[in-house]
Order: structure tokens, then sequence, then C-alpha cells
């Protein structure tokens, strides 16, 4: 395995491309068919399945390069499976459809989120050399006042961002509901979505940029500053407005992202309940405040949540723009900085900190999707 | 006149009101477009304001303003000439951030595709748990399993003496990133897939399964072709998405396999050498997705639509 992808490797990059997704595909054609044809009944499609439930496991391991007991050990399992299957009350087939529509799915997940967020938090509990060293990393985070700036800002950037976001955005939607050009204002919004971190990063510095009283200002804020007749200031020097600078960045992408997906929810508000409002005699803001707050209300939800979760993970912004400035540091930034020299028990310590402030918005919509999926 | 005026009382008094609330809604409907024209402007300002930069020589940008530009309309392009075919070329990443976008989308989007059908319409024990479970999973920071995935990356997993998995080290440019983004993507890959695949009328699902098709036709032949517009729209997302990204590409594309954000954040930290290529390289890293998004923008509506709960 190591010496195929290492053969593609050296081929020029655009060449790789058709080789890696025409063998995927093939993988995946692969699957599809055995799962088309494992259900049939006969002895003819038993003796498939065993096979495949035999020789699957033992591929995969020995592509993986694994010691020959390994090798072996998968493939009684995959005929343990077989068992399993042959005697499984949905009918011989099913379960091994059912493995075959989810393992590559569930496999992967296991290997690439779960087994490494275990790891993460066992390594939290561990100095950078490796030594147990229990609550060590979690005391050094919150005893060091540079940490509790970092922290501080992560929770400032959580609260400012989604509830700017999403006014702006609800505001916007309003604004040109049923406009002409409705369309047209929306792209406008919506295309700093389409732009990478880094890309607005850059676009934003150049904004923010500063020149000394006297010398011609090339940034657009110190532009307008220098045009009413006041002196151009420094802008992402000055504590603590350079934060909320970075988070006007966020906020400009994010808007796009709010503004859409109220819009639409606005558009389904039922008509009648808006026009028997309004032979009540209530004016545009009481109707919008009492019949479409409450009608979007799932929406501004999903919205606000979202958007806390992409502040909390915020990571490129205040690395292309804020490493530089004093105190702008965010939790997910100090987490890369800290794995780049090489301190991983201090990184891990910092990543649970931030799984843990990211916990309660996934408890929250998890249970709103149960909530839903009941009713289905 | 009395009689002619009290002989219709309704008509002009309702007509009346009916002219003021028009006048009204226009009214305001006319400041809410001036509200509109206010915030599109602002959010478009400093794009231009990039682009403009990009177009003037290293000299005058330095000198004043871009909006002076108007005043003094000096056009170069040399900065893109500069950024493509100069020795910090950004030619290189902008490749390797095409082969490393287009693999990242295919592969989530076919596992996804496959998880996403169980989900929706094969019953097994469990399947609500497992399904909020890998939603949840979404909402893992990166950042959490960007040590353990490099670890299994290089180092593998031995079990004892015993070698399990012997890692894939340096083992092709790309693989790693690859993976990497299939990875992170699933989760979300699979809500998505997931609720749209699921709101396909069971009637059609039934009738084929009374026709005798087993999960395989079914998925292959119904639900496939039926969920292309949930699977264009995520498969924009997701190219976007990894275009865009630069944390996994910081960790897991090093040196030559680096995509084009890394390139930039590169450049960025040496503010002083090269500064005048950034505008110029910032908007080469920009116009691909913009491109992609003009020409698809109704599609990425649509997709961030179908999976969040309706209004």
């Amino acid at each position: 395995m190591k010496d195929l992808l290492t053969w593609i490797g050296s081929l020029p990059p655009l060449a790789q491309i058709p080789i890696v997704v025409g063998l995927f595909l093939v993988a995946a054609v692969i699957i599809v068919l055995l799962i088309e044809v494992a259900p049939r009944a006969g002895r003819k499609f038993t003796v498939i399945r065993f096979v495949a439930c035999l020789a699957i496991p033992g591929i995969i391991f020995l592509l993986l390069g694994s010691v020959w007991w390994a090798i072996a050990a998968a493939i009684v399992l995959g005929g343990v499976f077989f068992l399993l299957d042959y005697r499984s009350r949905q009918g011989k087939g099913y379960l091994f459809a059912l493995v075959g529509f989810l393992a590559p799915a569930i496999l992967l997940l296991i290997i690439g989120l779960v087994y490494p967020m275990i790891q993460t938090m066992f390594l939290s509990f561990q100095s950078n050399r490796g030594n147990w060293i229990g609550v060590d990393n979690y005391v050094w985070i919150f005893s060091q006042p540079a940490n509790l700036v970092v922290i501080r800002n992560t929770i400032i950037w959580v609260l400012v961002v989604p509830a700017f976001s999403t006014a702006l955005g609800l505001a916007y939607a309003v604004f040109i509901d049923k406009s002409r050009g409705e369309k047209f204002f929306k792209i406008l919004v919506f295309m700093p979505m389409a732009i990478s971190f880094v890309g607005a990063s850059i676009i934003w510095r150049f904004v923010y940029a500063y020149r000394p009283e006297g010398e011609s200002q090339i940034g657009v804020l110190n532009g307008l500053v220098t045009l009413f007749g006041a002196e151009p200031v420094n802008w992402l020097q000055q504590v603590p407005l350079n934060s909320f600078l970075l988070m006007v960045v966020l906020i400009w992408v994010q808007t796009g992202f709010a503004m859409v997906i109220l819009s639409a929810s606005i558009k389904g508000v039922p008509v009648e309940q808006i026009e028997a409002a309004q032979l009540d005699g209530t004016n545009a803001w009481q109707r919008f405040v009492n019949v479409t707050i409450p009608a979007i209300r799932p929406s501004i939800i999903v919205v606000l949540t979202t958007i806390s979760i992409a502040s909390l993970k915020v990571f490129d912004i205040v690395r292309t723009m804020g490493l530089a400035y004093p105190d702008t540091g965010v939790i997910a930034n100090e987490m890369v900085t800290l794995l780049q020299k090489f301190e991983a028990g201090r990184s891990s310590a910092f990543a649970v900190v931030l799984f843990l402030l990211v916990l309660p918005i996934v408890i929250y919509n998890a249970r709103q999707i149960q909530k839903t999926r009941e009713t289905r | 006149m009395t009689t002619s005026m009290t002989a219709n009382p309704a008509l002009p008094e309702s007509a009346v009101k009916a002219v003021t609330r028009r006048t009204k809604q226009r009214l305001t409907s006319r400041g809410a477009t001036i509200a509109a024209l206010v915030i599109a402007v602002l959010w478009t300002v400093p794009t231009v304001g990039l682009f403009i930069t990009s177009i003037r020589p290293e000299v005058e940008t330095q000198r004043s303003g871009w909006w002076e530009i108007f005043i003094n309309p000096t056009v170069t392009l040399e900065n893109y000439e500069a950024v493509l075919f100069g020795s910090d070329s950004l030619l290189g990443p902008f490749i390797n951030s095409i082969a490393i976008s287009i693999p990242a989308t295919v592969f989530p989007l076919v596992i996804a595709s496959l998880a996403g059908y169980a989900f929706a319409w094969m019953k097994f024990k469990g399947r609500d748990v497992i399904f909020v479970l890998v939603f949840a999973l979404q909402i893992v920071p990166i950042q959490m399993a960007l040590v353990p995935l490099l670890s299994l990356f290089s180092r593998g997993i031995t079990v004892g003496d015993g070698v399990l998995y012997e890692g894939l080290r340096n083992a092709g440019m790309f693989s790693q990133v690859w993976i990497a983004h299939t990875i992170f993507a699933l989760p979300l890959a699979i809500f998505l897939l997931h609720n749209f695949i699921s709101e396909i009328p069971s009637d059609v699902i039934e009738a084929a399964r009374v026709d005798g098709a087993s999960h395989g036709q079914i998925f292959f032949r119904i639900v496939l072709p039926l969920s292309m517009p949930a699977i264009a729209s995520f498969a924009i997302f997701q190219f976007l998405w990894v275009w865009n990204d630069l944390l996994v590409a910081l960790i897991f594309a090093t040196g030559a396999s680096a995509p084009i954000t890394r390139a930039l954040a590169e450049l960025t930290g040496e503010f002083g050498q090269n500064a005048e290529l950034l505008p110029a390289g910032a908007f080469i890293s920009i116009l691909v997705p913009l491109v992609v998004f003009f020409a698809l923008q109704r599609y990425f509506v649509r997709g961030l639509l179908a999976g969040s709960t309706k209004g």
C-alpha cells in the first residue's frame, strides 16, 4: 500500500487526480456490486458472501502491512461475521449489505475522529515528553495570565460574532425581501463565504493598514479617518479594539450564511398570519416581532449555533492577521502554536478545554435533532 | 354634494386607506432598500479594494490609498506576473490545491452517500443513537484529532511486538491530506445527505421493494439519481471548504505538497519581503472559489437549506 501511494505521489499533481479518483471509484463500485448481489438466495451467493467475508478483511490488513497473526485474526473475525449474517433474523445478506453501506464511513470516523479524540484526552494528562502528570497542564492553562487572556478572547468571540452575524443577516434578509434585485443583493453579501479565511484576512489587513501621520494612508479605514481630519490610528495595535476588528472579519464572512438561511425561513412564514396581523392594525415592526420572529425561531437557533461553533474553531483569521499583534489570541490558534513548539501535552489540554466549550452547543443541537427525528 | 359624499361613504375611505397603506409600504421599502444598499456596499468594498491594489504598481500602492486609482489610473499586470512566474511562484501551490480538492471532494461524497442511505432507509438496532453520535462528531474541533492522526499516519499502530498498521510516513504527496479531509468531512456529509435521502417519498421506495428490489438496487437506481441536487450542492461546499482550508494543510500538506492557502499564509508571515505579492496572490487564490461560487450559487444555496430545519 505504501509503495502504491509512493508511486502515485511521484507523478505530477494533476495526473494524480484521475488515477486516485479512478481507483477509489473502482473500489466503490465493487462494494456496491457486492451489496447488490449478496442478499440473493441460493448456494452460489452464499459462497460469494462467505468468500467476501473472509477475503475483504484479510486483504485490507494485508494492504495495511500487518503482521501475519493480525491478518489471520481479521479473517477469523470475517468468518464470525458471516455466521452472524447467515443466522440473522432479517434474512441472509441483510447484515452484509448493511455493513457494506456503513462500514467505510464508520471505520473512518472511528479511526479518524473517535480514537484521536480519546487519545487527545489522554495526551492532555501527560507532559510534553510523555510522562503522566495528572492535571498539571490544566493548572498551567488556568494560572498563566496570557492563557487567561486567550480564553477570555475565545469566549468573547463566541458571544459577539454569532449575535452580530445573525442580527445583520436577519436585518438584511428582511430589507431585501421581495425587493427588486433581491438575488443580486444576496450574492453580494454571500460572496465573502466563498473566500478563504486567509484571503479574507489579507483583504481586511489592507483595510486596517496604518501609515504614520503625515504619510499618505493606504487602508480604507484610515483613509476615511484622515478624510475627516483626524490622525490615523494603528488599528491592530489597539488593545482590546484589535480583537473586535478581527471579529469583524468573521462577521463579514458569516453574515451571508445567516442571511441565506433566514431569508428562506422568512419566505416560509404563512402569509395568512401576517395578513391577520395586518388586519389587526399592527405596524410593520410589531408584525416582525410578534409574527415573523416566533415563526423562524428554529432557523435562528440553527444559525446561531452553527456560527458559534465556527467562532470557536476559528483559527485562520487570528493566525494570518493577529499573531504579531498583542492580546488577540484564541484557543484554536494557541493550540496549533503549542503544537508547532512540540508541546503536545499543553496543546491537547487546550483542545480539551475547547471541546468542553463546544459541548453545550453539541448537546443542544443533538437534542433538537432527536426531536425532529421522532416527529418524522 | 353632501348626498354624493354620503351615498358612497365606504369607497373614498377605504380607497384612502389603501393608498396610505401602499405609500407607507413603498416608503418603508425605500428605506429598507437604502439600508440594504449601504450594507451591500460595505460588504463589497474590502474585496474591491484588494483587487484594485493587485492591479496597481507597487510604487503607487506604497504611496497612496487604492481609491486614488480613480484620480490617477495606472494599471499593471506586473504583480500577477511576479506571483505566477516569479521565483516564489504560486503556480505550484495553485496546482496542488486542485490536486488536493478534487479527490477530497469525491471521496467523502461517495462514502457519505452510502452511509446516508443506510441511516435513512435501513432499519437496524441503535440506528438513531449512532446517527446522533455521527452528527455530534461534526462538532469535535479538528484540532483535537490532529496530533493523534499525525502520529497514526507517520508511525502506524503497533500492539506489543506486532505491527497492525505500518503507517504512511511520507508515502505519496497528498495521501495524508486526502484521508484527513475525507474524515473531517464525513459527519456533516452524512448528516446532510441523510436528511435529503430521507425526504424521498417512501411510496417510491416501497414500490421498488414490492417489486423485489434489494437495497443495493434501490440505492443505485432510485436514491442516487434522485439525490443528485443534494450531492451537487454538497460537492460544491466540500470543494470550497477544502480549497480554502488552512489548518489541515498546515499539519498534513507540507513542503512540496503545500496548497495555495498555505503558501499565502507563509507569505503574510514575512511582512516586508514579498509583501507586494500579497494582493495579487490573494486574489488568485480567491478566483477559483469565486468562479465556482458564481457559476453554481443556485446549488450552493439549495445545499445550505437542505440540511437545516425548515422555517
